[in-house]
């Protein structure tokens, strides 16, 4: 504790027969209210008899709210037991303070929640399981209330806030393209090493361009762009809506006749599913680049076979696979980040746990999104 | 802590006493030499129009904005030259009313008020939990809306909680910035009265920020005016009134404040 802790006695206690007088001195405050407190509860349970007690409070120097609470609190304790209590000698400044605190009223304090552990548990994992639902439910909800926008929006075009897409394509996609190429071009390097190393083996090192053709444009680059888009834009809008939310802007734009889906959630899904298809493109391109790279530097392959190895090696539709999941993937994401967006409540901890939640969520989707794309696009043959 | 309340002294004891402060935001200077003195145990009402620079002083005296020339002194300790522990023991020493509440949103009203407390003293929960319902009666709320979030509380809720916390410490000296603004004028009148009643009962000294007419009429001992970044005039109501400056003419006297102050100027002493 800090400077101003007394050693003195703050209170000392006389018993004549079953009249218990206390004499308190020294500074009732908060620095010594630690020790005080425990000298008054040890006080109350030391003399569970006496019939009258008086309290002296001319030696005290100072008092504030922590003392005069103790004072209180002892005062309390013996009254309940039926003891004629008497405090005197209080100084006329504190009395103010004192008839303040003689109101308090504890009793309407609601019980706080906790101790039944395993009640608890129960009650926090049916919750979870119960939020998966829901936030299915959300999903879909967004997905509907998209559609109608989109309706409204194609019925007067003119409403359409060309802008805001403009703005938010610049956001998501643009001011992307630097980190995606330098991301999907490091993964490309490091597939075709790591095939070439392990290929050489048994002498089939031309593969690995099979290898790095196939992967990067049906599977790689899309999941990587759709990862770093949910990390970097879902993330984003979330935190966006999620604030305006919090304070109000979503109800101010409500109430003067908007449609927050419309003005709001509309350009930023749509600039996603401009977006993604582009990065994946790009990123695709920077993938194979880096895998060409490697493949000449590290493995020896000239750039020459390298570009016919790989138009032997994969056909339109291989790069179709891709392109066709991108606007799908993009989609899940923005609709993911909106309904969290939305979910946010008033405090600073809710817009944390959301965003957390939608980046986590739309991560989980577009990888189960693209194992389902897989299982389709083998059975259709592509 | 707890002091002795002014009465007691027989000459008044400045508790802050800035001296030629300048505050300025790139080329733009906020405050310009600019001195303020406030008394233990007083109710200082600090006025001035909007962005005149009333909360950037408020703001510079608890540290938050720097300065870039002038002293201050809080309890007589130099908070420029301070160190780091004196300037500490110091701000235990004082509470700060923000002008949003400024509660933390993620915690429940009585961890909020139980915040500080716990951080500075070594007390039993029980003692925490009865000494938060306590403040709460204190501010005219009662223990029904400790398990609340901020967000769930009215504004009127808000600030009454806000002031709570700011006496969790029992500060010697709280920082109100526009206490009233934002509520409806019974409430703004209770507000006062509240922390009229407070300043009486816990022998605090209270830096105002207000606009309100009716706080200042009514709870201040003192109004000091701020404008073109200096105090312009400090004193009572009384002075400011019989003041002839043109700006002070039509913030105490102008349409607005009529009405206010006929019938309370009578009752005032």
């Amino acid at each position: 504790m800090v400077g101003g802790v007394s050693d003195k006695t703050l209170l000392d206690d006389s018993v004549q027969g079953s009249h218990l007088a206390l004499v308190g001195a020294g500074a009732w405050i908060a620095v010594n209210a630690h020790g005080l407190e425990a000298s008054i509860q040890a006080l109350i349970a030391k003399y569970p008899s006496v019939k009258k007690v008086d309290i002296d409070m001319e030696h005290v120097e100072r008092l504030d709210t922590f003392g005069a609470w103790l004072l209180e609190r002892l005062v309390r304790a013996f009254k309940a037991r039926g003891c004629q209590t008497d405090v005197t000698g209080l100084k006329d400044d504190y009395k103010a303070l004192m008839d303040e605190l003689r109101s308090v009223k504890l009793e309407d304090a609601q019980p706080r929640t906790g101790g039944q552990a395993f009640n608890y548990a129960l009650h926090s994992i049916g919750e979870n399981i119960a939020s998966v639902g829901n936030s299915f439910l959300a999903i879909v909800n967004m997905l509907g209330a998209l559609v109608i926008a989109w309706l409204r929006v194609a019925a007067r075009p003119h409403t359409f806030r060309l802008t805001s897409l403009v703005h938010q394509l610049d956001n998501v996609a643009w001011r992307a393209v630097p980190i995606i190429l330098l991301i999907t071009f490091l993964i490309g390097c490091i597939i075709a090493q790591q095939g070439l190393f392990h290929f050489r083996k048994f002498g089939a090192d031309v593969y690995v361009v099979d290898m790095v053709g196939i992967l990067v444009l049906r599977e790689l680059g899309v999941l990587i762009v759709c990862i770093m888009v949910a990390g970097r834009s879902g993330s984003a809008y979330t935190a966006e809506l999620g604030s305006m939310k919090m304070r109000e802007e979503i109800d101010a734009l409500r109430t003067m006749g908007f449609d927050p889906v419309e003005v709001l959630i509309l350009p930023r899904i749509l600039a996603l599913i401009i977006g993604v298809p582009i990065l994946t493109f790009l990123g695709s391109m920077a993938a194979l680049y880096g895998g060409g790279l490697v493949c000449w530097l590290y493995g020896g392959i000239d750039p020459d076979i390298f570009l016919s190895r790989l138009k032997e090696a994969i056909a339109l539709n291989t790069f179709q696979v891709g392109m066709i999941k991108a606007p799908f993937m993009a989609l899940v994401i923005g609709a993911v980040a909106c309904v969290e967006g939305l979910a946010v409540k008033g405090s600073a901890e809710s817009l944390g746990r959301q965003t957390t939640a939608s980046v986590v969520e739309s991560i989980f989707l577009v990888i189960v999104m693209d194992g389902v794309f897989a299982i389709f696009f083998t059975s259709i043959g592509m | 802590m707890a002091t002795a309340p002014a009465s007691t002294n027989g000459k008044k004891e400045i508790v802050i006493e800035a001296r030629d402060i300048v505050v300025g935001f790139g080329s733009h200077l906020v405050l310009n030499h600019t001195d303020l003195d406030v008394y233990r145990g007083e109710i200082l009402g600090f006025v001035g129009g909007s962005g005149a620079g009333k909360s950037v002083l408020m703001r510079t005296i608890i540290g938050l904005i720097p300065k870039r020339a002038g002293t201050i002194k809080v309890f007589g300790v130099d908070m420029g030259e301070a160190s780091d522990s004196e300037r500490r023991a110091v701000e235990r020493r004082w509470g700060v009313l923000f002008q949003q509440g400024a509660l933390f949103s993620s915690l429940t009203v009585m961890e909020n008020l139980q915040f500080p407390v716990r951080e500075y003293l070594h007390l039993s929960q029980r003692l925490l939990d009865e000494l938060a319902i306590a403040k709460l009666e204190m501010v005219g709320l009662d223990a029904s809306v400790c398990n609340k979030f901020p967000s769930e509380l009215s504004g009127g809720m808000t600030k009454r909680v806000a002031l709570a916390r700011a006496l969790a410490l029992d500060p010697e000296i709280v920082f109100l910035d526009e206490p009233t603004s934002g509520l409806d004028p019974i409430g703004a009148g209770d507000f006062d009265t509240l922390i009229a009643t407070l300043q009486r009962t816990l022998g605090l000294t209270v830096f105002m920020v207000t606009h309100d007419l009716d706080s200042l009429h009514t709870v201040c001992d003192r109004i000091a005016v701020l404008a073109e970044g200096k105090v312009i005039a400090a004193g009572t109501m009384e002075t400011m009134l019989a003041s002839e400056h043109p700006w002070l003419k039509s913030y105490f006297r102008g349409k607005r404040s009529r009405a206010g102050y006929q019938p309370q100027g009578k009752a005032a002493t």
